[in-house]
Order: structure tokens, then C-alpha cells, then sequence
């Protein structure tokens, strides 16, 4: 097991498996598809990225550098938070971008029920050793443990 | 982040609930990035990227429902992007009818809710407000509270205005409380470049291939560009404006560019030069070879990658005045060339509503419509955007439509051989 100090952008704690991509999450292009037409697994539906086209996101603990893409980004991941459709967690390795930090804390403060703990700044360490189907804990205080 | 009085206030809930969710979700953006403090929008007008009724974003709607209700509304008028449904754009039978009944069944409603909160005008639905026609232009230095990526990005980079690549929603709450958070590209530190990037080919780059290049490697950094104006000249007239609309959007959608420098040619590196540029900046050398290689690696999403286009969107982001007319010229010429009378492949080129109005006065015009291309307001992105059109075939010059849907991009000049001549 390695831990990570990272940095909290929205409070919580959770466990759930990773899912890891290294290229930017674009937000629009990964979610449009599976919020409208109702996938329940919510697949990744971004073309361009490598990593994660097509797989499950849903309960997942998302791994990533930052979000690109449409400046809808923060509302679309707000949408899945209030949805239920969201990822367990979004782990950032670095400083998170405007969109992502947009979504995260728009589903704190006006959805109930939900929490999507946030955290940044893991280290480029994070992201080399993390791997899809690692279980990951988030604690508080933005410690993240991968197993 | 240390607060005035008045937003302190507001933030204790002293104007309502709300209101004071509206500026915690502004403080708690802020803090992410270690803003200290809020500082006034001083543009006129705002501009908002949500543009469409989508079922699906009932949860946005929701939320506009409780700023309404609690009669919280928008200190500025707004511009929106471009609607999602156009009559004149082909579209089947089945098509029209997902789009009305399970699609877009909230246009309508959230139109109205646009209406009350501060919408500028019934035409003003479109991602280039900066247009001269539409009139939502910011002065340089005008602290802005804007979404849409590609308009965020020409704000910043040819107008030299000063705005964060803000999110729907953060959009309309900046100008509800009248102030947003202070850090990023609003600062003098946040705007300098920790790429240069080296444009070495041997003809001027296709706009949305060299975005494109450069948003996927640079992500959200500020690129300082040598080199571009060699071909793309030392002013900012329309071709040239029109040229760095299209190039800005493929940065910020295949990347995350909030700001680009063109050297000789945008304002801040017209006015501050290399000094822009922070010492270590990484480097980025782009020749033909690059731009063949990016334009290579796109994946082909249709279900046969030999089928035959049956439609083509020419103007995500929205065509200019001065694009209408080159296409209409090149179209012409690419007709005559071809011995053929009308387009081959059903065309679309989009533009803001008052762009197409002024358009439509022209004597190009009726000479486009001659060629049997329609033009049309609508978001080509949003039309794109379900199943039924997945499996259609679509080609495009946009490289921000590639992006997000399964239509496949050519160049400007393939594209012009494709409609004019047919697809081989």
C-alpha cells in the first residue's frame, strides 16, 4: 500500500476502484453521451482519450492530471453528481483547472446527498504508480491510499 | 480570501439564502485556486455556454428555477450560445422527432428562463458574440465573467480582455454578485507564457489543425507563438481575427488554452513582447511533418470509414461575415472548376443570427444559395450531439466538432474538393 498527501478541494471520504487515464479529461466529450441516453456503467464516451474510452466511470476513483475541453465541463459533472451518475472521487495529480474545481464545488454546495470528495496536487508519483482496478481510500484531510 | 463588507454580507445569508450559496460557490471556487480577493466584472455584457433545453440537464434548470425564484437575477445583460435546433438544417423524420420529444423538450422552458434572467435579445444565440454584428465585444483590460471556451479564449487572446475559463453556471453567478474570483488569467502573472511555440512550416497552417497541435501539448498553459505571423500578418483585420477564432477554439477544445500570444500580433505581445514569456518555458517546434502527423492520428469514429459523407458542417465555431463570403467565392470557383452546378454533399455553414442577417442583405446571398448551401444559427455541436446522428456519416472543418462527435475533419481546402467534386 502507498499513501499520497494531496490537497482537499471537496471534503469526504470514500473506497472505490481507480480508474487512470494520463491525458487530459475532457469532461464534455467523456459524459455527454452516457448522461443522455441513460448508460448505466456511464462509459466514457471520449474518442481521443486513450486511456479511458469506453470504460465505466460511474463509482470509479477517477485518476487524473486535469479536465480540458468545453467550458460546460463544470455544469455536465455537476449534472452527474446531481444525477447520481458521478464518479466515486476525482484525484488529481496536480493543481486542479478551473472546470473540474467549477463542477466539484457546484455539487457541494447546491446538490444534497451526494459526495464526491475532490483532491489535488498528488504528485506526478500518483499518477506513475496508480493502475485501473487499484482500490484507492480517500481520507480525510487529503491523504489517498492505493492498495 | 478576505471580503469586502457588502460581500461578507451577502455570503451571512443578510440577502437572502441564496444569495449566499451563490457567493460561497464563488468563494469556494476562488479558494481553489488561493484567490484573496473578489474583484468587480467591468465588461458590459456577459456571455453564458449554456444555450440548450436538454432533458437531461434538469438539474441545471433546476438551479436557474431557484435563482429565479428567490429573485436572484443577473446584473448584466447576456449573449448565449447557439440554439440546438434548426428547422433548416436537414434532419429526417426520426431525427426531428427524437430531437422535439426526448432531447430538447426543454428549449423552450429554459429560453424563458434565459428571457428573465437577463438575456440580451431573442438573436442573441451564438458562441462568437464578439461579432461586430452581435455586439458583445469587450474593451482590453475588462474584467469578464464568461464561458464558452472558444470565446474565452479570443477575449483573452486578441481582444486582451481578462477572464478565467469560467464554467457554466460560475458564468451567471459572477454577474449575479457582480464580482469574481481574482486569480489565473485575471492576473498579470497568470498571463504569461511557460510554452513558446515555434510555427516552422513551409504555407500558412490550417487554423484548426495548428489549434489543435498545440492545445493537446500545451493542455492549459499559455503558449507564446513565433513564427505565425509570417503568414497571418502583424494587424488585426477580419481575416486575420477570423483566422485566430477558429485557431483559439481548437486550442481550448482539444486542449484547455485560455490565452494564447501571437508574437507582432495580439495586443499583450505586441505591447510586452518576449518578456511574456517566463524563463524556462518549455518549447514546442511545429513543421509540416507535425501538423501531417496530428492530423493523421485522429481516430475515424464512423462505422465504415469508406462511406460517403451525407452532411458537412463548416462554422463550429460560428462563421464571420467575411468567412461566409470566402466560402461563397471558394464554392463558386470550386464549382465551375468541377463542371457542377450544386453542391455534392448536403452543406451547412453556420453563423450568429445577426451575422446571417447581414449576410443575407449581401449580393452573396442568393449566389450561396445558388450552390445549394444552406446557412443556418444553430450549434452544429448540439445537432451532432445522439445516436441517430452518430452513424451519419459528417465531415467538418471544425475541429472542435471532431472533438465531441463522430464527425470527421478535413481541411478547410479538402473539404471545399469534397463538396464541390464529391467524395471519392
Amino acid at each position: 500500500m502507498k499513501q499520497f498527501q494531496g490537497r482537499v478541494i471537496t471534503p469526504g471520504q470514500v473506497s472505490a476502484p481507480a480508474v487512470v487515464t494520463t491525458e487530459g479529461f475532457n469532461t464534455l466529450a467523456s459524459f455527454q453521451m452516457a448522461l443522455q441516453f441513460g448508460d448505466k456503467e456511464v462509459k466514457c464516451g471520449d474518442q481521443n482519450n486513450r486511456d479511458l474510452f469506453g470504460k465505466p466511470m460511474i463509482g470509479k476513483a477517477l485518476c487524473l492530471p486535469q479536465t480540458i475541453g468545453s467550458t460546460t465541463g463544470g455544469l455536465v459533472l455537476y449534472c452527474a453528481c446531481a444525477m447520481h451518475k458521478n464518479p466515486a472521487c476525482m484525484l488529481f495529480s496536480g493543481p486542479i483547472d478551473s472546470l473540474a474545481a467549477a463542477g466539484a464545488v457546484l455539487a457541494d454546495v447546491w446538490v444534497d446527498g451526494v459526495t464526491m470528495p475532490v483532491v489535488d496536487s498528488l504528485g506526478d508519483e500518483f499518477l506513475a504508480y496508480v493502475k485501473d482496478g487499484m482500490q484507492i481510500t480517500v481520507k480525510e484531510g487529503g491523504i489517498v491510499e492505493v492498495e | 480570501m478576505i471580503l469586502t463588507q457588502e460581500q461578507q454580507a451577502i455570503l451571512n445569508g443578510e440577502k437572502g439564502e441564496t444569495l449566499a450559496k451563490v457567493m460561497k460557490t464563488l468563494v469556494m471556487y476562488g479558494d481553489a485556486f488561493g484567490a484573496e480577493k473578489l474583484v468587480p466584472i467591468t465588461s458590459k455584457y456577459n456571455h453564458l455556454v449554456t444555450s440548450f433545453g436538454l432533458k437531461v440537464m434538469s438539474p441545471v434548470y433546476d438551479l436557474m428555477q431557484q435563482l429565479l425564484d428567490a429573485g436572484v437575477f443577473s446584473g448584466q445583460k447576456f449573449s448565449v450560445d447557439p440554439r440546438p435546433l434548426d428547422k433548416n438544417v436537414p434532419a429526417n423524420f426520426l431525427q426531428n422527432f427524437v430531437f422535439k420529444n426526448f432531447m430538447y423538450t426543454k428549449q423552450e422552458f429554459y429560453e424563458g428562463q434565459l428571457q428573465k434572467l437577463g438575456l440580451l435579445d431573442d438573436d442573441a444565440f451564438t458562441c462568437t458574440c464578439y461579432m461586430d454584428e452581435v455586439g458583445n465585444k469587450p474593451e482590453e483590460g475588462e474584467v469578464l465573467s464568461w464561458a464558452e471556451s472558444s470565446a474565452v479564449v479570443y477575449a483573452n487572446s486578441v481582444l486582451g480582455a481578462r477572464c478565467n475559463r469560467n464554467s457554466g453556471i460560475i458564468d451567471i453567478m459572477g454577474s449575479i454578485v457582480g464580482y469574481v474570483p481574482y486569480f489565473g488569467l485575471l492576473t498579470d502573472e497568470g498571463r504569461k507564457a511557460t510554452w513558446v511555440v515555434r510555427v516552422e512550416t513551409s504555407k500558412m497552417p490550417e487554423a484548426q489543425l495548428l489549434g489543435s497541435a498545440i492545445g493537446m501539448k500545451v493542455m492549459e498553459d499559455v503558449p507564446y507563438i513565433i513564427g505565425l505571423d509570417r503568414f497571418i500578418g502583424t494587424e488585426l483585420d477580419g481575416k486575420t481575427t477570423a483566422y485566430l477564432k477558429d485557431f483559439g477554439a481548437a486550442t481550448a477544445s482539444n486542449g484547455a488554452v485560455g490565452l494564447y500570444h501571437i508574437a507582432n500580433l495580439t495586443p499583450e505581445a505586441k505591447r510586452l513582447g518576449e518578456s511574456l514569456i517566463v524563463e524556462g518555458a518549455k518549447e514546442y517546434v511545429i513543421d509540416d511533418a507535425e501538423l501531417a502527423r496530428v492530423q493523421a492520428e485522429y481516430p475515424v469514429m464512423w462505422k465504415k470509414e469508406d462511406a460517403t459523407p451525407n452532411l458537412c458542417f463548416v462554422g463550429c465555431p460560428h462563421l464571420s461575415y467575411e468567412q461566409l463570403v470566402e466560402w461563397t467565392v471558394n464554392i463558386e470557383k470550386g464549382l465551375q472548376e468541377s463542371g457542377k452546378k450544386k453542391v455534392q454533399i448536403p452543406t451547412v455553414l453556420t453563423a450568429a443570427p445577426k451575422v446571417l442577417e447581414a449576410f443575407n442583405a449581401s449580393e452573396y446571398a442568393p449566389r450561396l444559395k445558388a450552390t445549394g448551401v444552406i446557412t443556418s444559427y444553430i450549434c452544429p455541436l448540439m445537432y451532432m450531439n445522439n445516436p441517430l446522428c452518430k452513424k451519419m456519416p459528417v465531415i467538418t472543418s471544425s475541429n472542435k466538432l471532431r472533438t465531441y462527435t463522430t464527425a470527421r475533419y478535413y481541411r478547410s481546402e479538402e473539404i471545399l474538393e469534397i463538396i464541390t467534386k464529391g467524395a471519392k
